[in-house]
């Protein structure tokens, strides 16, 4: 006890210290404030995935038994698979051997996880990463269009197009492009199977239809974003200014707006890339494309928990990475924390 | 009232033809379809006919019974999943703004946690543990959805509760459950109204979405993800079978984002908005 009450003006003065340093370093602490947030957030998550599994009330042994589940039978498999331990132990683990890149065996197969983990997560990256390269520019550039063409044809068309896009499932989307471009004009390539032989060209050949199905199914969120996120700007008092100072609209958009978008619209560019991680599950089963969604959706039929943590893992630490980008960037973009108050 | 429907836009009316169009299909669906969903009547993937107007599907089954039945499945699961989520989200919400402190920390956390793993993929993997009933599936839908709907009902609770009838209320000692339901909820009932809208039309996309992974709605039970998982091969040798479900999920989902796209412009321009912020 009287170790505690000596503690209490030493960590005051350190909570003073820590308000005085985020006061003269702004940006820095709310930078370091982020990553320890997304830590935090990844650990919980890794939690929740592999304790919430654990938690519900399906058990791998008697499914995989089935008829043959006699509790002695149910026993050996509980017990060969180390399902007979505490849950925090086995949670610890786990953890601890995802942090040595060691995923486990896959309970299906037998295989090692982390090797066809990795393989398949550069098949993924290589598909969401060229739907990126195309989508992003193109989404952001139709979405100033939009704006500048406010109420008039052009900004209607792309209203519509997209409000179109947006209500698309992507499988309706892939299939009715296989249906146009492989079937009545063998322009592409279906299957979209890819080796590790193929040269880049060649892969890039195959996967071109499904990075066209993210493409078009991201670009029409991002453009709506882009668009809602400028236009919300536009209704700013100095913008007004600017209109009635005489400036162009060129010069409005790009000097004026674009500084104070810039935020929103790396926000807008982040939570679609975030979308495309989840786009990239249903395009990979469609164009059966030995990717990360494809392999998790498999665990998921067969119920191979080992590979559904690992892959599930993965997939949020994409997604928090992005997300925990994206406000860092925005951190960035802001002036107002460039300088020490 | 007739001012109303006066100012409804064509584009809105075109999403409520094509609602109502579903909603009748899935209503009357014992009526209206041709034949029982279930039976082979042919050969698989027959052509067009007078007897058979979208033809045969991969089993010979005939395709327009089995979208007509799979529209009461598919809009029933959506619906239901979207109403718990919505109950679920909204009193949570209201309840976080109104009591603040440790209720709210709590709940605003938990939500983050929830929010930090894509929807799909939360989804797989709880639905690798349990088992796929159409039970699990609906509570599964509406627990994912809840939490956006949790995170935009905080935010316009957090608005009104800093109003002064709120804090009228407040000091005349009403109880929160009152204050929630008296006084907040129906000030945040529009904005909530167009969420809904946008819920639904993501409940329709997810649910199909999931049948067409194969682990939503279970076989032979017609729905319309898992009618384009069934005739999905039959793409490559040009048999368009797969694309009519497809088609039926689009028209839902644009019909039900134009009336949402009015409801939106029109909440805004009651704001003193300016249309189409």
């Amino acid at each position: 006890m009287s170790e505690t009450r000596s503690d209490i003006p030493a960590s005051l003065l350190a909570l003073r210290r820590l308000q005085a340093l985020r006061a003269r370093y702004p940006m820095s602490s709310r930078i370091l404030g982020r990553l320890g947030l997304s830590l935090l957030l990844l650990f919980a998550s890794s939690v929740l995935i592999f304790c919430g599994i654990e938690a519900l009330p399906g058990d791998f042994a008697s499914t995989y038994l089935g008829q043959a589940a006699t509790p002695q039978a149910v026993a050996n498999i509980r017990a060969e698979l180390g399902l007979d331990e505490p849950m925090v132990s086995r949670y610890l683990a786990w953890a601890g051997g995802i942090l040595q890149g060691d995923f486990g065996t896959s309970w299906a197969s037998g295989q090692v996880i982390a090797d066809q983990l990795w393989s398949r997560m550069g098949n993924s990256l290589l598909l969401a990463g060229c739907a990126a390269v195309i989508a992003v520019p193109l989404a952001v550039g139709l979405g100033l269009v939009a704006v500048l063409y406010r109420d008039r044809w052009p900004d209607k068309l792309i209203n519509m197009v997209s409000l179109a896009a947006v209500s698309l499932p992507e499988f309706f989307v892939a299939y009715l492009l296989i249906l146009w471009l492989v079937v009545q004009t063998p322009l592409a390539v279906f299957p979209a199977t890819v080796y590790d032989s193929m040269s880049l060209i060649e892969k890039l050949h195959t996967i071109a239809l499904p990075v066209a199905t993210l493409v078009l199914v991201v670009i029409a969120h991002m453009m709506r974003m882009t668009r809602a996120a400028i236009l919300s700007l536009l209704s700013q008092a100095y913008m007004e200014t600017a209109a009635l100072k005489g400036l162009g609209a060129w010069r409005i958009i790009l000097r004026h707006a674009m500084p104070n978008a810039l935020a929103p619209i790396i926000n807008v560019v982040a939570l679609n890339l975030a979308y495309l991680i989840v786009g990239v599950v249903v395009v990979e089963v469609v164009f059966v494309y030995p990717g990360m969604g494809q392999y998790m959706v498999d665990a998921v039929t067969v119920r191979d928990l080992p590979v559904v943590q690992g892959c599930g893992l993965v997939f949020a630490a994409i997604y928090i990475l992005l997300n925990m980008t994206a406000d860092i960037l925005s951190i960035f973009a802001n002036p107002r924390l460039r300088h020490p108050r | 009232m007739k001012q109303t429907l006066k100012t409804i836009p064509v584009s809105a009316w075109v999403g409520i033809l094509g609602i109502t169009v579903c909603v009748l299909g899935a209503l009357l669906a014992p009526w209206v379809a041709p034949y029982d969903p279930n039976v082979v009547l042919g050969a698989p993937w027959a052509e067009r006919s007078a007897e058979f107007p979208l033809g045969l599907d991969n089993l010979g089954r005939d395709l327009l019974s089995r979208l007509i039945w799979g529209a009461r499945m598919t809009l029933f699961v959506a619906v239901v999943a979207t109403l718990l989520a919505f109950t679920l989200g909204v009193v949570l919400s209201l309840v976080a703004a109104v009591m603040r402190g440790l209720v709210d920390v709590g709940l605003s956390r938990l939500n983050d946690l929830l929010m930090s793993i894509p929807t799909l993929i939360f989804a797989l993997i709880v639905l690798s543990a349990l088992p796929q009933t159409l039970g699990v599936l609906i509570v599964v839908m509406a627990v994912l959805d809840a939490t956006r709907v949790f995170r935009l009902g905080r935010a316009l609770a957090m608005d009104l509760v800093a109003m002064e009838f709120v804090e009228a209320a407040r000091l005349r000692g009403e109880r929160t459950l009152w204050i929630v339901f008296r006084e907040v909820l129906p000030n945040a009932l529009t904005p909530l109204l167009a969420e809904f809208g946008l819920r639904l039309a993501f409940a329709v996309l997810f649910i199909s979405t999931l049948s067409f992974l194969g682990l939503g709605i279970q076989p032979p039970t017609p729905d319309w993800g898992g009618m384009v998982k069934d005739n999905k091969d039959g793409i490559i040798f040009g048999v368009s079978a797969a694309l009519v479900p497809g088609m039926a999920i689009a028209v839902l989902t644009v019909s039900i984002n134009l009336v949402v796209d009015w409801l939106l412009k029109r909440t805004s321009s009651l704001k003193g908005g300016r249309g189409d912020g």
